[in-house]
């Protein structure tokens, strides 16, 4: 056991923007403490995760992995703050002293910084005030510890002491991912391809609290099973942050090669897109999902210049979130690094669906020209959108 | 036309001899002991060594003293090329390859040129075989090693190993001749001291044996510095505890893909030559290297015009058709095939070349029904091209 396991044995949450939801408080909070449940699920150790006078706590109630869990929290929506806690019971003053002692000799070893004792006490029964102990705790730190000196205005550390049916003592605060607790915000519907772009605007949509599944069109043989894994093991490392995904797989190829045969070369990515948006559309309908989810970002590639937007949204009606829109390639590229898919989005199973893609493809796409090309599938098209739904493979990803 | 399963992709790897499973499971869940260890369960271990050694020793007739035992082809590759250049330093710095060798070959090559080897590479015709007067005219007083492998993975194009071995030692009797036997082991009859072989890599799970063994021919008296150490297991030269299933599996596989050898052979040969006859029917296709027996029993590279051939290769798998396409090791990287363009293949059929490769459990059944299946696809993936 590293120290940091045997001083820590709890962590105390802190949440920013759900503390001010008012009466619907506490359904946030309960997310909260679903998602970190479902975040500590399977790391060493058990854990007691509680709510009590409006906080969270994560209790360790054996051996843990200290890393791990600090690892694992961070990742979830809604924490601002983690706060590795040093909890004990106290007698009285004397516990707290010996043991505010020992938390400063251990974190702080090396003993050059200024700080401030900032005390609550919740528990009234306790003889001194928070003052008194903050006054007190001052004095025995800068008697142990010489080379501190106390900074009331701007100091190094602050060490925080709540006084209740047990002493909390922190002082550390790693930051937590922000945003909201997944599943506050309803459901939305990812179009997930292997790249680097649609598992980042996942990870962002639920970041604001959104349960996010996703739908991917696989287009065998031209795209191979390897690219299929791909995508799974990507919606799996999205789900590390947005909890349990449904993969929706959708046999595109028929559609995709009937395009081929019958629309001009140069609108085939615009018109694919175009159905990708309804299908899209069609099972988040089905499975209760508010809004579609897109990787595009303005002016990236053909189908994403602005008449190309606004060419492949029209399709749909509900809204079309595009987390990334504004984003250049490295900020995106930025954000997958640090979520861990840029590795899995950039393995190169070749895909072959560029044969699909015009050497010279449309960049403004005219509405009225596209919407006439598409009159050309009306034969068979609607029928195939609905075999393609019907016989859609769904899996269930977890991390 | 009713789906049936058909693996034609055996350059890549073999389903294991049912004679392997079951001595690899025995040894795994009985015998299992350590040959190292001095108790009874070591001698026991010890003596499924022993016998495999004894078993691939004979197929080369060779001794088992020249036989160690390596994870498989590339282990061996490397072992032997390192190890010769490391141990013959003192006498030059030269070596020698072909252009169309496996990565486990040239990258090493590479990685020596690093440690300051002078490497130079040889040409090939366009069916594949080195270019012997180059390969000579290389051969120089400084010369420490030349290898070059026997059958390529790709084309299946067969170099002449015991010319090639006479003419080297007669220019140069001290380098060390290296052959990368992994495509031909189980498919020729090999005979080192005849064909003058100091070196030759083989892979087990070529040859229906399990996949993590493989072992290094050295012939007596070669010099070669170890490139693992340790226990000093297997004289010093690889350490490491015996792998005692593998080797057991190994030394089956051998007895069983060398037993009947010759009927074997004739059977792929005939399979083969059924397949291309019956492909080069289709339109846009393409054969590339020699047929008949001027080429490896085994081995088929097809191109065909218009398509991709991951395109093809998805497509066969829907129907339960298993090929690689170009070389399975370089199909990871970009790249494309070093082998396809060595021998001249055009530029744009380059990712248009399909693998197929046969083993002993392959069936006419499965080979009409493969092409077939071609015949059917050809058509409708030519239409869908880019424009």
């Amino acid at each position: 056991m590293s120290a940091q396991e045997e001083l820590f044995h709890a962590f105390l949450i802190k949440y920013a923007e759900i503390g001010i939801k008012g009466k619907n408080r506490y359904l946030f909070e309960d997310a909260l403490i679903r998602q970190i449940r479902f975040a500590l699920r399977g790391a060493e150790g058990d854990f007691s995760v509680r709510k009590e006078m409006g906080r969270i706590y994560v209790e360790a109630k054996s051996g843990f992995d200290y890393d791990e869990v600090v690892e694992r929290l961070s990742r979830v929506f809604g924490i601002s703050g983690i706060c590795p806690m040093m909890q004990f019971e106290c007698k009285d003053f004397e516990d707290i002293r010996a043991r505010v002692l020992e938390y400063a000799r251990k974190v702080y070893p090396e003993g050059n910084y200024s700080f401030k004792v900032q005390t609550k006490r919740a528990d009234k029964k306790f003889p001194m005030d928070s003052n008194e102990i903050n006054a007190a705790l001052g004095e025995a730190l800068l008697e142990a510890y010489p080379t501190t000196r106390v900074n009331v205005y701007g100091p190094d550390v602050f060490f925080y002491v709540e006084v209740r049916e047990r002493v909390n003592l922190y002082s550390k605060i790693i930051p937590g991912p922000g945003g909201m607790p997944v599943g506050t915000s309803g459901k939305a519907m990812l179009l997930l391809s292997g790249g680097i772009d649609s598992p980042v605007a996942g990870y962002m949509t639920a970041k604001r609290g959104v349960k996010v599944d996703a739908v991917y069109f696989h287009a065998p043989p031209y795209t191979s099973e390897r690219a299929k894994q791909k995508v799974v093991d990507l919606a799996a490392l999205v789900s590390r942050y947005g909890g349990p995904m449904e993969l929706h797989v959708i046999n595109f190829t028929d559609i995709q090669l009937y395009i081929y045969d019958q629309c001009p070369h140069e609108e085939l990515t615009i018109i694919m897109r175009r159905y990708m948006m309804r299908i899209a559309e069609a099972i988040a309908e089905e499975t209760g999902a508010l809004a579609l989810v897109t990787g595009e970002s303005i002016g990236q590639v053909a189908s994403q210049t602005l008449p190309s937007l606004a060419c492949t949204g029209e399709v749909c009606h509900m809204p079309v979130i595009r987390p990334v829109i504004g984003f250049d390639k490295q900020e995106i590229v930025d954000i997958a690094l640090k979520i861990n898919t840029f590795e899995t989005s950039i393995q190169p199973f070749e895909d072959c669906c560029t044969i699909f893609v015009a050497k010279h493809p449309v960049i403004k796409p005219n509405r009225k020209v596209i919407r006439r090309s598409e009159e050309k599938l009306a034969e068979k098209i609607d029928e195939m959108v609905k075999k393609a739904i019907e016989t859609r493979e769904v899996l269930s990803v977890s991390p | 036309m009713e789906t049936m399963e058909v693996y034609l992709d055996n350059s890549a790897t073999t389903r294991v001899f049912e004679s392997v499973r079951d001595i690899v499971v025995k040894t795994m869940t009985e015998d299992f002991g350590n040959p190292s260890s001095l108790h009874k369960k070591g001698v026991e271990a010890e003596r499924y060594v022993k016998e495999a050694a004894a078993e691939v020793a004979g197929t080369l007739k060779a001794d088992s003293s020249e036989i160690i035992f390596t994870s498989g082809g590339t282990e061996s590759n490397n072992m032997a090329i390192i190890g010769a250049f490391r141990a013959n330093r003192r006498r030059g710095d030269h070596i020698v390859t072909s252009t169309i060798e496996h990565p486990s070959v040239y990258n090493v090559f590479d990685y020596l040129e690093k440690e300051g080897a002078q490497a130079e590479y040889i040409p090939v015709d366009k069916n594949g075989r080195i270019d012997q007067e180059a390969l000579l005219a290389a051969v120089n007083e400084k010369t420490v090693l030349v290898s070059v492998m026997y059958v390529n993975n790709e084309i299946g194009s067969v170099n002449p190993i015991g010319e090639i071995g006479a003419a080297i030692k007669k220019k140069n009797p001290t380098a060390l001749f290296h052959v990368d036997a992994i495509q031909a082991y189980g498919k020729y009859r090999i005979n080192p001291k005849k064909e003058q072989i100091d070196l030759l890599s083989v892979s087990g799970h070529k040859i229906h044996g399990p996949k993590g063994i493989g072992f290094l021919y050295v012939k007596k008296g070669t010099k070669l510095a170890p490139v693992i150490f340790g226990g000093g297991q297997q004289k010093g030269m690889r350490s490491g505890t015996h792998n005692v299933p593998g080797i057991a599996g190994m030394g089956e596989a051998a007895k069983e893909i060398y037993r009947g050898h010759e009927e074997k052979r004739k059977a792929m040969y005939r399979l083969k030559a059924l397949f291309v006859e019956l492909v080069g029917k289709l339109p846009g296709t393409r054969i590339n290297g020699l047929e008949g027996e001027d080429s490896a029993p085994h081995i088929i590279s097809v191109s065909f015009e218009g398509i991709r051939s991951e395109v093809l290769l998805h497509a066969l798998e829907e129907k339960g058709v298993y090929v690689s396409s170009g070389s399975a090791c370089s199909s990871n990287h970009p790249a494309v095939s070093g082998t396809l363009k060595g021998i001249g293949v055009k530029r744009e059929l380059l990712d248009s070349t399909l693998r197929f490769s046969l083993s002993v459990f392959t069936t006419e059944e499965e080979i009409r029904y493969s092409v077939k299946v071609l015949g059917e696809l050809l058509p409708a993936l030519c239409r869908y091209t880019r424009k």
